[in-house]
């Protein structure tokens, strides 16, 4: 892949940049031009807003067959995260132990390194969750 | 608008076919269900192929073309479009081959589906398929194909209860129907403690409760209504093509534990077939997942949410029972040739329909419904087919 691909993304994966329908209010992540439920009253207006990273696992699985370029991971834990600001965020808990997951459980977002592009190619960052006090 | 019915129907063996390529199994399911149809090919006058990833799995794009090319149709020129929505593309090329025939437009199309998925290692088939999802902002992150549909479980059993034993019970139900199919990927039974023992691909679902990487083609004629009594003496009507989607990611999503889009479809096409559940003979389910047939019982009306094993679990689902459920074997155990699955259900139906089907016929079957999916049930696609 060609660096542009990850780097037209990296402020909205570095520093977790949404956007926010200033007709209802909605906040979206990651960013759209569109509000589903606003249509066309939204386009051209949507705000760009930071979450805090902040939230609790909605779902989540521990993966034992990766996907490329996962292999040294494996076995890791993948979870759907509810912020408080509205958007679910799809991202890996680590730092860990698998067995402690649990639906609810308080996690806060990290940069950290997602994969890179065979031996060559450019390291790609964005975020993981790591686990809070409960 | 004029009604639609069909005139043929064929199918490969759905499994790892080492000795055919994409364009083999696509001719091959072709030429049955122009047998099986009694036209020769100057008949069509269009074809809708269905396929995910050609050119991804074998490098092979222009699928239409070149299925079209080696069926022997370049001679006549016949159009040929490849029709694509994830796992939902056999469906996809049958809805847009029905709309065909229906508009008026052409008399006698052919629609197929094909995928040659076993050309490539599992990991990249598994990173392809992972492509039917949010490659940005889902697979980027880890989330492969099977991990999405792990959590859309994990949050059902923690909404209602559901036990990795009491989802055990679908895989066992589609094997036990497999081995009936000849046709099918897996022609043997299983039992919960295989399912629940066999190697864990994403925590909860084992690779029991997940279909199988198949390589199949599956191919129907199609007629408007009025013609179709000149070449079948049971010709099958398409009563409902009903297609609805969601949101492409499962954290869009309000809820993991109902498929708006299998929801929209359902209803839109009992009312086009003017069917309400109980009218449903058999059911053809996009079981990619235990959890997504399990979602797909429901929300197609079937059972209360959170309610749908209860079918499972009182035998209500075999062949024999009230709502026989994938008795082809289901992606699980016929096989998921993901851009053949979608027409392949239907050509289980126009069998059974016909009853020649063998020992797994449903007595009696005279009105099916196949529900196809695409991603995690992004793409939502329903047919209603009757005896005319």
């Amino acid at each position: 892949m060609v660096v542009p691909r990850f780097w037209r993304e990296r402020r909205y994966r570095y520093s977790l940049i949404g956007t926010r329908c200033p007709v209802c209010g909605t906040v979206y992540f990651p960013p759209r031009d569109v509000c589903p439920k606003c249509g066309r009253e939204s386009v051209g207006k949507m705000e760009e807003v930071q979450l805090s990273g902040k939230g609790k696992v909605y779902s989540y699985t521990v993966v034992h067959q990766n996907v490329l370029g996962y292999k040294y991971q494996k076995p890791y834990v993948m979870a759907i995260i509810e912020t408080p600001e509205g958007p679910k965020i799809t991202g890996q808990i680590v730092d860990v132990d698998p067995e402690e997951v649990h639906i609810g459980m308080p996690v806060h977002a990290v940069f950290r390194r997602i994969g890179e592009d065979g031996k060559a190619g450019i390291i790609q960052y964005g975020y993981k969750f790591v686990p809070d006090e409960e | 608008m004029r009604d639609v019915a069909i005139i043929g129907a064929g199918e490969t063996k759905y499994g790892e076919h080492w000795d055919k390529s994409l364009r083999n199994l696509a001719v091959e399911a072709g030429l049955k269900a122009i047998e099986d149809a009694n036209i020769g090919a100057e008949d069509i006058q269009a074809i809708f192929g269905g396929n995910m990833s050609a050119g991804s799995f074998v490098g092979q794009d222009h699928v239409g073309a070149l299925i079209a090319d080696f069926a022997g149709l370049a001679e006549h020129n016949v159009p040929a479009i490849r029709i694509e929505s994830a796992c939902a593309s056999g469906a996809a090329a049958l809805h847009s081959g029905y709309m065909a025939v229906a508009s008026g437009l052409y008399d006698i199309v052919l629609v197929g589906g094909v995928e040659k998925m076993t050309d490539l290692p599992g990991d990249m088939v598994t990173d392809i398929l992972a492509g039917a999802a949010d490659r940005e902002w889902e697979v980027f992150f880890g989330a492969t194909f099977p991990a999405l549909g792990a959590m859309m479980a994990r949050r059902y059993m923690h909404e209602y209860g559901l036990t990795r034993e009491q989802m055990a019970l679908l895989p066992v139900i589609a094997h036990k129907h497999g081995a009936m199919n000849p046709d099918a990927h897996f022609q043997r039974e299983v039992t919960v403690e295989q399912v629940l023992n066999a190697p864990m691909v994403a925590d909860p679902l084992t690779i029991m409760n997940c279909s199988p990487v198949s390589d199949g083609g599956a191919a129907l004629v199609l007629a408007s209504a009025d013609i179709a009594k000149k070449y079948t003496d049971s010709p099958i009507k398409i009563s409902a093509s009903v297609a609805a989607n969601d949101y492409i990611s499962l954290h869009e999503r309000e809820s993991l534990t109902v498929s708006k889009s299998t929801v929209e479809a359902g209803k839109k096409a009992y009312k086009m077939a003017k069917k309400e559940p109980k009218d449903i003979d058999l059911a053809e389910i996009h079981d990619a997942f235990s959890i997504i047939a399990l979602l797909g019982i429901e929300d197609l009306g079937f059972a209360k949410k959170g309610e749908g094993i209860k079918l499972a679990e009182e035998g209500q689902l075999y062949y024999d029972g009230d709502l026989p459920y994938n008795v082809s074997g289901g992606l699980k155990a016929k096989g998921h040739p993901v851009g053949a699955t979608g027409v392949g259900q239907v050509v289980e139906l126009v069998k059974q329909l016909r009853n020649e089907a063998g020992k797994r016929q449903v007595p009696d079957a005279k009105v099916g419904l196949a529900h196809n999916v695409g991603g995690t049930m992004t793409s939502s696609i329903v047919h209603i087919v009757e005896v005319m």
